[in-house]
């Protein structure tokens, strides 16, 4: 029953991409060359092949080299950067989860620091973060932008920036949500606050910090891809979008290259905070789904 | 440890649960200030099962969460095994069971019933040796490695009881545990708990709704009214220690359950008739 599930996950997942790629191209074949207006506004993308390039002309400059005499193939390249910001991007969702999770936790034991804290986690996130990186960088004093062991750290803070406040929200929600029964049993058996976070605060608010986490994931790509492009990190994802982004007009289909890579980027995270949920949610009732 | 059902050290106080003039108030001095117990004398002696019954908000849940030390009174003495009822809680000397089962439903049958023990600090064999100890003692050794939610209403309330007699405490403190289970089970985990309580030397004191249900199980049924909770009345019932699924067929049985009922209508007349008979 479950490999038929899987089986079926697999096959919607394919014909989701395909269903894409036909829309894609079916767009391209029917839409005004040079855009269009709809109601009165320039809505209608271009078609032409420098702004929408056929799926099958990015699927041939994956196998190409990167640039004209080069050896390796754009796709090599591609996935090595996505590999740098999966791994800046974990760092960031590690930090970022534990920092959240840290928080939601003084905020549940303390109300005070409930009614100090929060106002300013809302605060912190309606902060641009384009206007955050340069703002990191010139605090930390880093030399320069060139010295990517320094300013990769600014992109793990960008993406702690972003990932820790779902999970702080998610987590006090959850940890403030236990059922009062079970606290008072804990009561009961004369458990210190810190026994009861543990063995019953924190298990029972599972269901409330696994969606957080998902959140964080995507926040904590978002945090350091932004933080890539808008600091001009080298050897990330986000910088072969800036820069292959220049070159869109000569070669339209190697921007789509790095669009691929963030895709992979995203998906490969996603696939980690999957693995995590499951390991959280073991042993639970599972609804059928 | 020992095999054999309570701790060393048990008999020592005098009375389980022992409270003179115990009052609670809640919200003192605010305009809902609620009298929820008034001038509550009551002793539990060791081995005895007392069951606590009245209407819906003659504070009998209060009272037994006063003797678990989970709420504070406002006014009388109370001792818990011939100590206070803050260091009867803090040394685990009760039990406690709830309407809920309240099963941790990340945790195997297993290890529910040894979270008590964890929270003693007990290493992992002596909490195997104890767990497999209880759960023979509710009659599920097959279903250690379940999870809660693979178990039915009544196997769930038995790991709860399970769980709340797990460090071998002398008192049981139970509220309303067979509240939602349907008729036949109920009757079955009665038998069961008389059967455990029997084996054990546990005393209990025991909320209900019941009247059946708390004749059936006590040597005493405490009979209490609202506003404010009080005891009018407590009924020895003496029908022995052995008591079977006959017992509740026989007339005598009969007799204490409408002893029990009477005196709880006549609480509901006196409830009527409150406004000529205000003392």
């Amino acid at each position: 029953m479950t490999q038929g599930r899987r089986a079926r996950r697999v096959v919607m997942f394919v014909l989701a991409f395909a269903l894409v790629a036909l829309v894609w191209e079916g767009y391209k074949a029917i839409g005004p060359e040079e855009g269009g207006t709809l109601f009165g506004v320039r809505l209608l993308p271009r078609t032409g092949d420098r702004a929408m390039p056929h799926v099958w002309s990015m699927w041939n400059r994956l196998w190409d080299p990167e640039i004209r005499g080069g050896t390796e193939s754009i796709f090599v390249v591609v996935m090595r950067a996505t590999w740098y910001s999966l791994r800046v991007a974990i760092v960031a969702f590690v930090l970022g989860s534990s920092l959240g999770i840290g928080l939601a936790v003084v905020m549940a034991r303390f109300r005070w620091a409930e009614r100090a804290i929060m106002p300013y986690l809302v605060v912190s996130q309606t902060v641009p973060i384009i206007v955050l990186g340069p703002l990191i960088l010139s605090l930390m004093a880093f030399a320069s932008r060139d010295l990517a062991a320094e300013t990769w750290l600014a992109a793990v803070f960008l993406g702690v920036f972003l990932a820790f406040f779902p999970v702080a929200v998610g987590t006090l929600r959850g940890l403030q949500a236990t059922p009062p029964a079970a606290l008072e049993l804990m009561d009961s058996l004369a458990s210190p606050w810190w026994k009861t976070l543990v063995k019953l605060r924190f298990p029972a608010a599972v269901s409330y910090i696994a969606p957080a986490l998902r959140l964080a994931g995507a926040a904590s790509v978002v945090g350091v891809v932004v933080a890539e492009i808008s600091l001009g990190i080298r050897f990330g994802v986000g910088r072969l979008i800036l820069s292959y982004g220049q070159e869109a007009t000569s070669d339209p289909p190697k921007l789509y290259t790095a669009v691929f890579g963030a895709a992979v980027l995203g998906l490969l995270m996603a696939a980690l905070v999957v693995a995590i949920d499951r390991v959280l949610m073991r042993h639970r009732p599972r609804e059928a789904s | 440890m020992t095999q054999v059902a309570p701790e060393p050290g048990a008999t020592a106080a005098p009375f389980a649960v022992e409270a003179l003039g115990l009052g609670k108030v809640f919200n003192p001095g605010s305009p809902n200030q609620v009298d929820a117990l008034v001038d509550i004398d009551l002793v539990v002696k060791p081995g005895e099962f007392v069951s606590l019954i009245g209407p819906s908000g003659c504070g009998k849940s209060t009272l037994l969460r006063l003797f678990a030390d989970l709420i504070e009174p406002t006014g009388g003495s109370l001792t818990v095994n011939g100590k206070s009822a803050h260091q009867a809680r803090l040394d685990q000397d009760y039990g406690m069971a709830f309407q809920q089962s309240g099963l941790f439903e990340w945790r195997s049958v297993e290890r529910n019933i040894e979270l008590p023990l964890e929270l003693k600090g007990w290493d992992k064999a002596k909490r195997k040796a104890r767990s497999t100890e209880m759960l023979e003692l509710v009659q599920l050794t097959d279903f250690a490695t379940h999870m809660p939610w693979q178990l039915s209403g009544g196997m769930q309330q038995r790991v709860a009881i399970a769980r709340a007699l797990a460090a071998h405490p002398q008192l049981l403190l139970m509220d309303e545990p067979f509240g939602a289970l349907d008729e036949m089970t109920r009757e079955h985990m009665q038998a069961e708990l008389l059967r455990i309580c029997a084996r054990t030397g546990t005393t209990v004191v025991f909320v209900t709704h019941s009247i059946p249900e708390a004749v059936y199980l006590a040597d005493r049924v405490v009979i209490m009214s609202p506003r404010p909770g009080r005891i009018t009345e407590i009924v020895d019932v003496t029908l022995g220690r052995d008591r079977d699924e006959l017992t509740r067929e026989a007339s005598e049985f009969f007799e204490r359950v409408t002893q029990v009922r009477e005196a709880l209508r006549g609480i509901e007349l006196a409830a009527g008739a409150r406004g000529i008979e205000d003392r």
